[in-house]
């Protein structure tokens, strides 16, 4: 397996110098996720107005796959329609499932693309995708709380 | 390259494992550092199951054939084998289950059951902070099934355990005391018949989880202090699927059983059975016959080798490797630095590259290591870190694979872009 492929050039920059990171005020939904093989952790908070998500904020432990993941899906999703950004979604997770034959569209998923290599390695798939569900699970939440 | 201790006939000893000879894709020889994870197979253990699958294969104990007789003779052998193994007093004692995690299930279940050895409310359960997530759950699930009290010894800075309020920790409420003998992951080797001598002045029995120290540490159960001492089959060059419950008769009679069925029983009415003696009580069912049979071609295996000879070997290539690691910059050893005191595991962090990562550039250098929290949360939890990576060496292990570990390690560091 080649190394390159997979620890892509954005990746380790955003895993260096991750955006968007820390907790920040205000939100409507905070969770928790963790990785059960690795012990990898994230609390993850997702603010959400007018069916803009306005901010996605986190703090997260683990490796610079599921590091960088965290850093470029902000990038990607604040400032979105909702229904833009769980479609984003839909199209990163297809990429990850897709055993390294999806051809990423940088058009959709901008620095996201980097990940491709990773659904090479199957170990691997669920640090990319673990902020990724969290952010779909406090979305959710923070959805139903609208309409309570 | 040879330091004092190894054993003299190491590329004997590799020869007798096919897998050593494995080129993964890319042409990089394996180098396998993950035995504490689970162990590589010699060649006669191999030999033996597929012997016993292709001549002798029947059901134990229920099959009146000669098939029958024979495959029931190599399982009981192996039940002797293993009794010898550990010294164990009497073959009865030895009780195969699944693996150390059914074992200690085992244990933990049958003691919330009525009986002489019942846990109940106003009870305590003693176990460490450094066990094994095996050792942790099923007494949690007991404590909290029966009102009972967990408690628990905690580490000191080096990793061992903190004996200074043993006295608090162990009282006359105490019933069960729980510990792994060696360490996974701080590769510390535990004071057990010190402790078991406290334990049984309060009368409280000693459960010994020997899952690390079986394969590398010379085991007699009757001087270890334990009154049950359980180990797994894959750690210890056997096949997966086999574990090893020991108990004293007394212990083990005055259990209740734990699984009902086949084979456990005297004599069964629709009222109610009547059961068999150990160790047929506690194994109900068809057992893993060919497991069995492989763990005792493995334990007798070891036992030629010599579990001394190994015991060495693992302590030089250990004080080897904790020398060689001490080379790379920002590398962090948990548990004890002087190899006298530990087994072949070496869990370790380098600043600024996670487990994960370090582990799959060594992978892409054919070097296989286990990253992550290793089955002891709350062991990592202590030392403040969510994971580590770890080494874990055995009889097979050689210094050119402790050297191109090193040499893997200063690779992921520059490749990571980590400065001196
Ligand atoms: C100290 C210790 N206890 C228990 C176990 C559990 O062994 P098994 O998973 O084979 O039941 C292990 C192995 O992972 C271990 O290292």
């Amino acid at each position: 397996m080649d190394l390159d492929s997979l620890y892509q050039e954005i990746i380790l920059d955003h895993y260096k110098h991750p955006h968007h990171a820390g907790l920040r005020d205000p939100y409507e939904a905070e969770v928790h996720h963790v990785n059960p093989t690795c012990g990898d952790e994230l609390t993850l908070r997702v603010h959400l107005a007018d069916g803009v998500v306005s901010d996605v904020s986190y703090d997260a432990m683990g490796c610079s796959i599921s590091q960088a993941s965290a850093s470029v899906m902000a990038d990607l999703l604040i400032g979105k329609d909702v229904d833009e950004a769980m479609s984003i979604h839909q199209t990163f997770l297809e990429l990850m499932q897709g055993k390294g034959q999806v051809e990423p569209d940088e058009d959709v998923l901008g620095d996201g693309i980097a990940f491709a290599g990773v659904a090479k390695f199957p170990a691997r798939v669920k640090c990319a995708l673990l902020s990724w569900m969290a952010w779909k699970d406090a979305t959710a939440q923070s959805l139903e709380k609208e309409k309570a | 390259m040879s330091i004092p201790g190894l054993l003299p006939e190491l590329e004997v000893i590799r020869k007798d494992f096919p897998i050593l000879e494995r080129v993964l894709d890319g042409g990089r020889p394996l180098v396998y550092l993950d035995s504490a994870n689970t162990s590589q197979k010699p060649q006669v253990v191999i030999d033996t199951m597929v012997d016993h699958l292709e001549h002798h294969n029947a059901n134990v104990a229920r099959a009146m054939h000669q098939l029958g007789a024979e495959s029931s003779e190599a399982f009981e052998a192996a039940r002797d084998k293993v009794a010898a193994f550990i010294k164990a007093p009497s073959r009865d004692e030895v009780i195969f289950t699944k693996n150390a995690t059914e074992a200690l299930n085992l244990v933990a279940n049958t003691l919330a059951w009525r009986g002489d050895l019942q846990v109940g409310e106003g009870d305590e359960v003693v176990i460490t902070e450094m066990e094994h997530h095996s050792n942790i759950v099923p007494w949690q699930l007991l404590t909290e099934r029966t009102g009972a009290t967990l408690r628990w010894f905690g580490l000191t800075d080096d990793g061992r355990l903190d004996l200074s309020d043993i006295d608090e920790l162990i009282t006359e409420r105490t019933k069960v005391v729980s510990l792994a003998w060696v360490s996974n992951m701080l590769g510390t080797i535990n004071p057990v018949r010190e402790i078991a001598d406290r334990a049984h002045q309060v009368g409280a029995i000693v459960v010994v989880d020997a899952s690390q120290a079986a394969p590398q540490l010379p085991v007699d159960v009757v001087a270890s202090g334990a009154d049950v001492l359980v180990f797994t089959g894959h750690k210890v060059v056997g096949p997966t699927g086999i574990g090893v419950l020991w108990g004293r008769r007394e212990v083990l009679e005055a259990l209740p059983p734990f699984h009902g069925g086949g084979e456990m029983i005297e004599t069964v009415r629709m009222e109610r059975s009547t059961y068999a003696g150990i160790p047929h009580k506690f194994e109900a069912g068809t057992p893993p016959i060919v497991e069995a049979v492989g763990l005792g071609a493995a334990v007798d295996y070891l036992g030629h080798v010599g579990m001394d000879a190994i015991h060495a070997h693992e302590q030089a290539i250990t004080a080897y490797a904790l020398e060689g690691l001490r080379t790379v910059p920002g590398l962090t050893v948990m548990g004890p630095l002087d190899a006298a005191s530990r087994g072949g595991a070496i869990s370790f962090e380098i600043t600024g590259v996670h487990p994960h990562d370090v582990a799959q550039v060594l992978d892409s250098r054919g070097i296989a290591v286990r990253a992550g929290h290793h089955c002891a949360k709350p062991a990592h939890a202590r030392f403040g870190v969510q994971s580590s990576t770890r080494m874990s060496s055995y009889l097979y292990t050689t210094p050119a694979e402790i050297d191109a570990l090193v040499d893997g390690l200063n690779y992921t560091r520059s490749y990571f872009k980590l400065g001196e």
